[in-house]
């Protein structure tokens, strides 16, 4: 169900069913509701079973990539030769996204199920949480639900009474947006700087302490058990569109809708109906302009390739666009998108981790241009120079950030070009103080 | 699959082939072209940040950086393709936006790897308007080393040299996004007996040496292939010279002897070439002392006194001459018996780099100790001394002769005096005969390892300072024993020719890089 909302009728719920339910972070109120139960199915079973069922159901990636979860864990080497680990990607600090954060606060002992499946399909000894700094509430919730797994013999040296050893670990991240990379993850867990890594060599080979690694965001992890549950052709069913694109998906919306957060629904659910049903529309009778679907990073859509738009992964490519982590962020006319635009291009250029020229350089002189251009300061050229530093930006780095400080810009001067001219010919006036730079 | 299986591929229109597993960028090299690249560096692990070696792949959507991707046969890769281009122009536009363009007073400019790919592949106006360029204080960073943020393009050479090779943290990047600067432990310096090659490795004018702070603009500078001479390892390096003058020493990269790197002590070592004490005149001893005269004058007083010697020679040399020098000081000494004897300063531990396997600064802190063992000349320096006094003929060979006695050599009558400077023991010799210092001729030195590496002329000589080979050889030449030699290599025939330690070895096969003495014989084992 959506939160802090009651659920609509179309919503499909099973990650968010006990979203708002305080009974359900207690290990007492998660068995009861069913809970470990596909652990211990899990545990009954011969890894490469549990990595056959993820890959028959469809899962594919929630952090942003969007990369089929059972092929990734295949990637992991059968002929255990080095110790394994599973980092689960609990950083959430994608701009517009957080559901990741309504998962551990009310699920946290799905998350160690979740997690501890998964650990034990690809082999690992280990599993590091990686919980983003700012989530002070979330990492007390989940610290208190580990300690009881641990307590209640779920994990340990004799996990589920199976005699097979399971540990998990949170890890707590000082507040760093690129520490949501994988590699760069990696290297913070190692106590180094989150300095995303070149590739290859990929994770599955050589990851966190050099050994072979899989990286997966909460939600994705969060979705195995009830695939294991209900079974792989029951994940693959919920389907409202593309089949390379099953399950629910919960989608964190913010903006200018009346009812701002968590929806889950069935992958290629419409965009609108998402937008106009079940957040309520936009505020106080304004109408759309635009709308970023996945999270500050990827391109922005009009208010027709947002009307149009199907949500999954294939229904955003269609617009242009991607599903990344499912942050929908909503803009109405009222929306300065210059303003809003240079707002993510100043995130970027805030989180670069610094070692690729492009990214360094670029999303700071970007946000400068930008910065210019609503100080009323901005000349003719600036949109060619913005669009060709974006392309300078695109495919050329070690990590997409500096893509993703690019997308928004290029998608915005594509679809919102007159706004911008107006600040450069004059016809629109400097912003007040309180909106400047 | 064995290590030394080939990879053929095409770079810039060129077959080439080269064992597995070798990235582009040296690939590359291959072909005659240079990837024009900023964090690469063949000493230190890859790093892919700068994003300067982007190259076209056949086959592949997006641009690869060619110092992190191996090769793959059939592999087909353009450097100079628009795309590839056009990105590398990208790339120096954003390192040229917050940089001073401070060329005119930088130590870098002129071997510059920024001002030449600019240059070279660049756009020739900049676009980024009126903003402020990004401003740090510059900063001592210890040791000889000064940090120049301002410059800096942030390609991490520096941090991977102190973490990976001088296996001592004490670098970082602080900060993030265009913020993002060099950054040093606050409790420490760069005093590392290897952090100086920070500044070499330093692809910009970022990291620059107090020493040769303002000393020289890079243009003015002529560079010589040389061999430190501050320990036995023999670090391959280049001597800078500025009119006559050695302003800097450089490492000159040799895989098997010191790789791309020199010690800080070796990079110092400098400063006593350009010594101006030096003796510029042949001087012979008359009735009011020593006299300067002409070389005719001298080399037939000093010929004429080994020719007279009778009894015992004793060759006391220094460790530091050439092996040329070294070999042929014994050979004038001919058929009468020869005490041949050197001293080193040993100080005491070693300072190794510890990424470099066998590199470190040693504690036998001279050039060609081995080469005068190898040579027959031993530490008993002591025990020579003593003997000198009843020798025939007392041949220094730019020993300085520190703590020996004046009356000690004066007991001997006859003492030649080879050297560059004129001690007060050596004041009593009948000759004395200015010779060059390592910077002023060709020669070769003999490492710890054994093996012999040549040093080329840097600099003239002072007045008629000539080398010591030509100087021996002249000698010889005189007594019917060899020469008189044209060039060093003459001299360096007839010691291969004449010491089966060298046999087979010239000026040819020793390169710019050397090569071991052959292996000393075996001995023979006779079976029970
Ligand atoms: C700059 C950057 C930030 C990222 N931040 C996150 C994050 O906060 N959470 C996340 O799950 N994935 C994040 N990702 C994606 C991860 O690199 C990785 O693809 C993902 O965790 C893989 O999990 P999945 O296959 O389950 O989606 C980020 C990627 C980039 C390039
Ligand atoms: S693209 Fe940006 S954030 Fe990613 S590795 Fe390069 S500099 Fe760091
Ligand atoms: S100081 Fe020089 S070597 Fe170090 S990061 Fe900057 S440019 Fe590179
Ligand atoms: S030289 Fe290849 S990325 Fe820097």
């Amino acid at each position: 169900m959506g939160y802090p909302h009651q659920p609509h009728a179309k919503e499909t719920v099973v990650l968010s069913q006990y979203f708002g339910d305080p009974e359900a972070r207690t290990y007492q109120g998660w068995v009861k509701r069913g809970g470990y139960a596909a652990l211990r199915t899990a545990l009954a079973r011969k890894p490469a079973e549990i990595v056959e069922i993820v890959k028959e159901s469809g899962l594919r990636g929630r952090g942003g990539a969007g990369f089929p979860t059972g092929l990734k864990w295949s990637f992991m080497p059968k002929e255990k030769s080095k110790p394994h680990y599973l980092c689960c990607n609990a950083d959430e600090s994608e701009p517009g996204t957080f559901k990741d954060r309504e998962i551990m606060r009310w699920t946290p002992h799905g998350l160690i199920e979740a997690c501890a499946i998964a650990q034990y399909a690809i082999q690992a000894e280990v599993t590091y949480i990686y919980i983003r700094g700012e989530f002070t509430e979330p990492l007390a919730i989940m610290q208190r639900a580990l300690d009881e797994a641990y307590r209640e013999g779920v994990l340990g040296a004799n996990a589920m009474g199976t005699g097979k050893r399971l540990d998990m670990y949170l890890h707590r991240g000082a507040g760093a947006y690129i520490c949501g990379e994988e590699t760069a993850l990696m290297n913070s867990i190692e106590g180094r700087r989150g300095n995303p890594r070149i590739r290859p060599p990929f994770p599955a080979a050589v990851g966190v302490f050099g050994m072979p690694t899989t990286i997966n965001n909460v939600e994705t992890l969060a979705a195995v058990p009830h695939i294991l549950n209900r079974g792989a052709a029951w994940y693959k069913s919920l389907c409202l569109s593309n089949p390379k694109s099953t399950g629910t998906k919960l989608f964190s919306v913010c903006g200018h809708v009346r009812r701002p957060g968590n929806y889950e629904v069935t992958m290629g659910f419409p965009l609108k109906d998402l937008l106009y049903d079940l957040c309520g529309g936009m505020r106080g009778g304004r109408t759309l302009k635009a709308c970023i679907p996945g999270g500050s990073s990827v391109p922005i859509l009009n208010r027709e390739e947002t009307e149009s738009c199907l949500l999954d992964y294939e229904g955003c490519a269609t617009q242009g666009t991607m599903l990344g982590s499912g942050g929908v962020i909503v803009f109405d006319d009222s929306a300065d998108m210059v303003y809003q635009i240079m707002r993510l291009a100043r995130f970027y250029a805030h989180e670069s981790c610094a070692q690729c020229t492009q990214c360094r350089e670029g999303t700071a002189w970007v946000t400068k241009i930008l910065q210019r251009i609503l100080a009323g300061d901005g000349h003719q050229k600036d949109l060619d120079l913005l669009l060709d530093l974006s392309e300078q930006m695109t495919g050329k780095t070690i990590c997409v950030l500096s893509d993703s400080c690019a997308a928004p810009v290029v998608s915005g001067i594509r679809k919102f070009r007159q706004e911008f001219e107006a600040y450069l010919t004059g016809a629109r006036r400097p912003a007040g103080a309180g909106v400047a730079v | 699959m064995s290590e030394h299986e080939l990879v053929s591929l095409t770079i810039e229109g060129v077959d080439v082939s080269v064992p597995k597993g070798t990235l582009l960028i040296e690939a590359a090299k291959q072909a005659g072209v240079v990837v024009p690249h900023y964090c690469y560096h063949p000493g230190l692990p890859v790093a892919g940040v700068c994003r300067m070696c982007l190259v076209e792949v056949e086959k592949t959507p997006k641009l690869q950086i060619a110092c992190a991707t191996p090769v793959a046969p059939g592999m087909v890769v353009r450097v100079m393709s628009p795309p590839a281009l056009e990105a590398r122009k990208g790339v120096l536009e954003f390192l040229l936006i917050n940089h001073p363009l401070d060329c005119p007073i930088c130590d870098q400019a002129g071997e510059c790897e920024l001002q030449d790919y600019v240059f070279q592949e660049g756009r020739a106006r900049t676009r980024y308007g009126s903003f402020a360029k990004r401003f740090n204080p510059v900063e001592d960073f210890g040791g000889d080393v000064l940090y120049v943020p301002n410059r800096c393009i942030l390609c991490t050479r520096c941090v991977r040299f102190m973490d990976h090779v001088a296996d001592d943290s004490i670098l970082n990047v602080s900060e993030r996004g265009d913020r993002a600067l060099i950054g040093i432990h606050g409790d420490r310096a760069l005093d590392h007996p290897w952090a100086g090659n920070v500044v070499d490795l330093c692809p910009v004018g970022s990291l620059i040496s107090k020493d040769f702070l303002h000393k020289a603009r890079a243009w003015e500078l002529d560079r010589t292939a040389s061999v430190c001479t501050g320990c036995s390892q023999g670090c391959n390096v280049t001597l800078d010279t500025r009119q006559s003058a050695v302003v800097r020493a450089r490492p000159r990269p040799n895989p098997d002897v010191n790789r791309y790197f020199m010690c800080d002590y070796g990079r110092g070592q400098y400063r006593w070439m350009n010594g101006g004490d030096r003796i510029e005149a042949p001087l012979l001893a008359e009735r009011d002392g020593l006299v300067a005269t002409d070389w005719d004058h001298a080399l037939a007083r000093a010929a004429q006194l080994i020719k007279g010697a009778a009894g015992r020679t004793v060759v006391l040399a220094s460790a530091r001459a050439s092996t040329e020098a070294l070999f042929l000081a014994r050979r004038l000494a001919g058929g009468s018996s020869v005490t041949g004897a050197f001293r080193v300063e040993y100080v005491p531990g070693e300072a190794p780099l510890s990424g470099v396997p066998n590199l470190a600064l040693r504690s036998e802190r001279a050039p060609n100790a081995t080469g005068a063992r190898v040579l027959g000349y031993t530490e008993a320096f002591d025990a020579a001394v003593r003997t000198a006094s009843e020798a025939g003929l007392v041949l220094v060979l730019d020993e300085p002769l520190h703590g020996v006695p004046a009356n000690t050599l004066a007991g001997a009558g006859m003492v030649i005096y080879l050297g560059t400077v004129l001690p007060e023991a050596a004041r009593v010799a009948r000759v004395v005969l200015p010779i060059a210092n390592v910077a002023e001729e060709d020669g070769t030195f003999v490492n710890r390892d054994r093996r012999a590496q040549r040093y080329f002329q840097a600099k003239a000589t002072p007045g008629m300072a000539r080398p010591a080979w030509w100087v021996l050889g002249e000698l010889l030449a005189e007594l019917g024993r060899g020469g008189p030699f044209a060039t060093a290599a003459e001299a360096f025939d007839l010691l291969s020719r004449e010491d089966p330690s060298f046999a087979g070895l010239s000026y040819a096969t020793l390169g710019t890089q050397g090569v071991g003495l052959p292996a000393a014989r075996p001995p023979v084992v006779v079976p029970a």
